[in-house]
């Protein structure tokens, strides 16, 4: 990042390239499109000037093939475009698999970042260069949005619900990190900075510093000190479904539905436990809402799907 | 058009007994069902909050000058900036081309006396200053701080400003909007005078049927929105916070579902004023007529079925925003059309450039860039990245002030003359048509590029790097502001010293330059007998068609009915 005047901004992920392509694709278009409009009015303009005051031009009704031509003509265009946007989208929809896990939290005004490794910080975020990286956003009170300019990338950060974005960094450097969705007051100075690192830097930052435990480490210590281990037991003897292995599966509920257990589904059955209760189980457990934060949730959450994981092992 | 009768009445043109000075007195005009005289009462209102609207816009530029926050804190910002947002699309943008221009000549143009409901007409006025009046309030009393968009849960629960007394004006001038559209519509319908067949309606009657489809559909769903967050907002009903159990997208949802068709209720009646302006200044008939008529529908139909496409970055559905973006680059096509079909008017025409017509191609201009960029933001690879930044803040106001304000100085201009029966001032009109052409690309062109940087909207503060750019768009703010106040200072000028305007000063076709200047109370003596298409410009047509037209009235009055 430079604080120097720039015209065009950093390339630096790998959906900087292909973007900026679309863009001056677009560009192009635009251009030849309006420069063919611009110019045909100035030389009407000047060629069929008024030249005296009782002139009466013929009559034109229209031409169909040409109304054709430029009807259909544009259309291919716009559907063109349309496919190679939509194209694009997708693959910015869909993260690889294995990236790395980082958690995001906005609240008026700041940005609280957690490593699944126990580092946190605020307003800033390490990541590695050449690696795929996915964020997983939850926002404390107002919409947000996480937008990263250098890499193109931009995600609402919404109350109530997790949104995700991926992006694989490819050039070293200190990025601009802003709020994108007006949030109040101080919006303009939720900002913050991103660090592109090597991979080497990044793992001695990751351990550097008074990192303490990580965030599965910090759920189980949750688990524990909220309650939840009297019903929740790994074997079947408890009053409340057992966890293990329960991420990503799909289970049946005493409405019938199936509904896969996914981050939103742990989230609400945590602060709001009576919505969807699992067949077969009893609606008592008692609500969590407002008694622990969003970043505490992500704990509890990413422990909760480290159980399904050891379970498959 | 040209009828023994409509002839003996122009021969009476004088400035005799007219809609102005029929009756005087300040009752005459609050209480007035004329037509002609609501249109200038709107004028003056919606004047009154383009100046508040221009204000707030003023201290934003200033502000920006600078990247700390030096002249206002940040709260006074984006007070400033919602200010401005709801003075001008609310109670600027949406009544400007419909409800002042629309007033005065639409019932003229078709040839009736006036609207369908003159009583309804009135209170669509006074529902437009009562909204106005209480959202002038809200800013009196200390502001609000949402945006215009409202955007929940920031306006329901968190925000500590008067959120509540804006929603109601906004509410109640909506009802403004619905009753317009009523009225325009039924009017179109049923008073069209003998002959004036659906395709011989000049497209600004098209426009207006278009945008008044939008008006009564779209509206009410804006009002039920705004009524459902003032209930959150004062008795904690839980719709959309999600700590009340509520969606923060359903609101974005409903808001999008009007304030996207909105955007052509800002713009389809500009698209009308462009086809008559750009008819008279080359003297021919549109090309491609009908096309350009069912564009405006195509346009006000398409136009409800885009609205997610303001939400690629929310995380609805990958599908759902596919079929958003989809729909809106068919949506460019009938928008394309317009723009090809007015350049191919100008084709040997006999081209006058007049401040009317520089109004009108100004508009061409900036409007063909202003949707082009639409594009840029209706493909969602390149929409993530500008999303919600200064790209989107400069194709919108080049859509709506490159757009549509182009379009209402344009038609403000050519019919100027004949509902104040002065002329105003050429050369000072064709300098503000100029400076506002010039300042506005100045304002606004450097913000396409601080956008793609990823300088972000409603920013108070911003990174030094954006400095220059910011800068150079205040610069062109500057211009574009003296634009406007030479604009309406030789307006103003030529309401009281103006010279006298002719019955038809620029040689127009259509049944509002056969009357009287300004036009009487009831605009026609006898009922007008339609006998043409519109836009007979070419001499050799209209005689042909004077020969026909001693058998052709009886014919086309079975055609009305």
């Amino acid at each position: 990042m430079s604080s120097e005047f720039q015209l065009h901004p950093d390339l630096a992920s790998t959906f900087a390239l292909p973007v900026d392509a679309l863009y001056f694709l677009l560009i192009f278009l635009s251009v030849i499109i309006s420069g063919g409009i611009f110019i045909a009015i100035v030389v009407f303009c000047v060629k069929y000037r008024r030249r005296s005051e009782d002139e009466s031009p013929k009559e034109i009704h229209g031409s169909l093939p040409l109304e054709l031509a430029w009807s259909i003509i544009p259309m291919f265009m716009a559907i063109g475009v349309f496919a190679l946007g939509a194209d694009l989208y997708f693959r910015m929809y869909r993260s690889p698999a294995d990236p790395i896990e980082i958690y995001a939290v906005g609240k008026q005004w700041m940005w609280k970042i957690q490593h699944p490794e126990g580092k946190r910080e605020i307003n800033e975020l390490h990541v590695p260069i050449n690696q795929a990286v996915r964020l997983t956003l939850a926002s404390e009170d107002v919409i947000h949005s996480f937008f990263i300019p250098a890499f193109r990338v931009k995600r609402d950060v919404l109350p109530g619900r997790y949104t995700t974005m991926w992006f694989e960094a490819t050039q070293i450097g200190e990025f601009h990190l802003f709020c994108a969705e007006y949030c109040g007051t101080q919006h303009s100075t939720m900002i913050g900075k991103v660090f592109v690192m090597e991979e080497e830097d990044y793992q001695n930052w990751l351990v550097g510093g008074v990192s303490g435990e990580s965030m599965i480490e910090a759920g189980a210590r949750q688990f524990k000190q909220l309650g939840c281990a009297t019903c929740h037991k790994s074997d079947t003897s408890g009053r409340g479904p057992s966890l293990e292995g329960i991420f990503g599966r799909a289970e049946k509920m005493t409405s019938g539905e199936d509904i896969v257990a996914d981050e939103d589904y742990l989230r609400e059955s945590i602060l709001n436990p009576q919505a969807k209760v699992l067949n077969g189980f009893k609606p008592i457990m008692p609500t969590f809402q407002g008694q622990i934060s969003e970043e505490t949730l992500l704990q509890l959450i990413t422990y909760i799907k480290s159980l399904g994981e050891a379970a498959e092992e | 058009m040209s009828t023994a009768t409509i002839e003996q009445q122009a021969s009476t043109n004088g400035h005799g007994e007219n809609y102005l000075n029929v009756e005087h007195g300040i009752k005459s005009w609050l209480l007035t069902l004329d037509h002609k005289r609501i249109g200038i009462l709107y004028l003056v209102t919606i004047t009154v909050f383009f100046l508040i609207g221009g204000l707030a816009a003023s201290l934003i530029r200033l502000e920006l000058m600078t990247p700390q926050g030096d002249l206002v804190e940040a709260h006074t910002f984006n007070k400033l900036f919602t200010m401005h947002g709801v003075a001008m699309i609310f109670f600027f943008l949406i009544p400007s081309v419909p409800a002042v221009l629309g007033n005065m000549v639409l019932p003229i143009m078709i040839g009736a006396r006036d609207v369908a409901f003159p009583r309804l007409n009135l209170l669509s006025w006074y529902c437009l200053v009562a909204g106005g009046s209480l959202a002038t309030l809200a800013i009196i009393m200390g502001g609000v701080d949402t945006g215009w968009t409202f955007y929940t849960p920031y306006s329901s629960t968190y925000s500590n400003s008067y959120v509540t007394l804006a929603l109601a004006g906004v509410f109640i001038n909506g009802f403004s909007s619905i009753l317009t559209g009523v009225n325009f519509m039924t009017t179109v319908h049923k008073m069209r005078a003998p002959g004036m067949t659906w395709f011989r309606l000049p497209l600004f009657i098209w426009a207006q049927y278009a945008t008044s489809l939008i008006m009564i559909l779209g509206t009410p769903v804006v009002a039920i929105t705004l009524l459902l967050l003032a209930l959150e907002r004062t008795l904690h009903i839980g719709i959309f916070d999600p700590a009340l159990g509520g969606d923060p997208i359903l609101f974005q949802h409903l808001f999008w579902f009007y304030s996207h068709p909105a955007v052509y209720i800002m713009i389809v009646p500009g698209f009308g004023v462009i086809s008559e302006v750009i008819a008279c200044f080359s003297r021919k008939r549109i090309f491609g007529y009908s096309f350009v008529a069912f564009s405006s529908m195509a346009i006000a139909v398409l136009g409800f079925l885009v609205w997610g496409h303001h939400m690629f970055t929310t995380g609805q559905s990958v599908y759902a925003g596919m079929v958003f973006s989809f729909i809106t680059f068919l949506i460019a096509v009938p928008t394309a059309i317009k723009i090809f079909n007015w350049t191919a008017t100008l084709y040997k025409g006999s081209i006058s450039l007049e401040s009317p017509m520089l109004y009108a191609l100004g508009f061409i201009g900036l409007f063909t860039i202003g949707g082009l960029t639409g594009l840029f933001l209706s493909t969602m690879g390149t929409d993530i990245h500008m999303h919600d930044t200064y790209f989107v803040v400069a194709h919108f106001h080049y859509v709506m002030v490159g757009g549509m304000v182009m379009a209402f100085l344009s038609g403000l201009h050519f019919w100027w003359p004949k509902f104040i029966g002065r002329m105003y001032p050429e050369a000072m009109g064709k300098a503000s048509a100029s400076l506002i052409f010039v300042g506005f690309n100045l304002t606004f062109f450097p913000q396409f590029v601080l956008g793609y940087l990823g300088m972000p909207r409603r920013y108070h503060v911003y990174p030094d790097e954006f400095q220059i750019l910011h800068v150079m768009s205040t610069g062109g703010a500057t211009v574009l502001g003296l634009g406007y106040l030479i604009l309406i200072g030789s307006l103003l000028w030529s309401v009281f010293k103006g010279p006298r305007a002719p019955q038809n000063p620029w040689g127009a076709k259509g049944l509002e330059w056969e009357i009287q200047t300004p036009p009487t109370l009831h605009n026609f003596e006898t009922m007008p007998i339609v006998t043409e298409e519109a836009y007979a410009y070419d001499n050799r047509h209209q005689a042909a068609q004077e020969e026909e037209s001693t058998t052709a009235p009886a014919q086309q009055e079975e055609e009305v009915v």
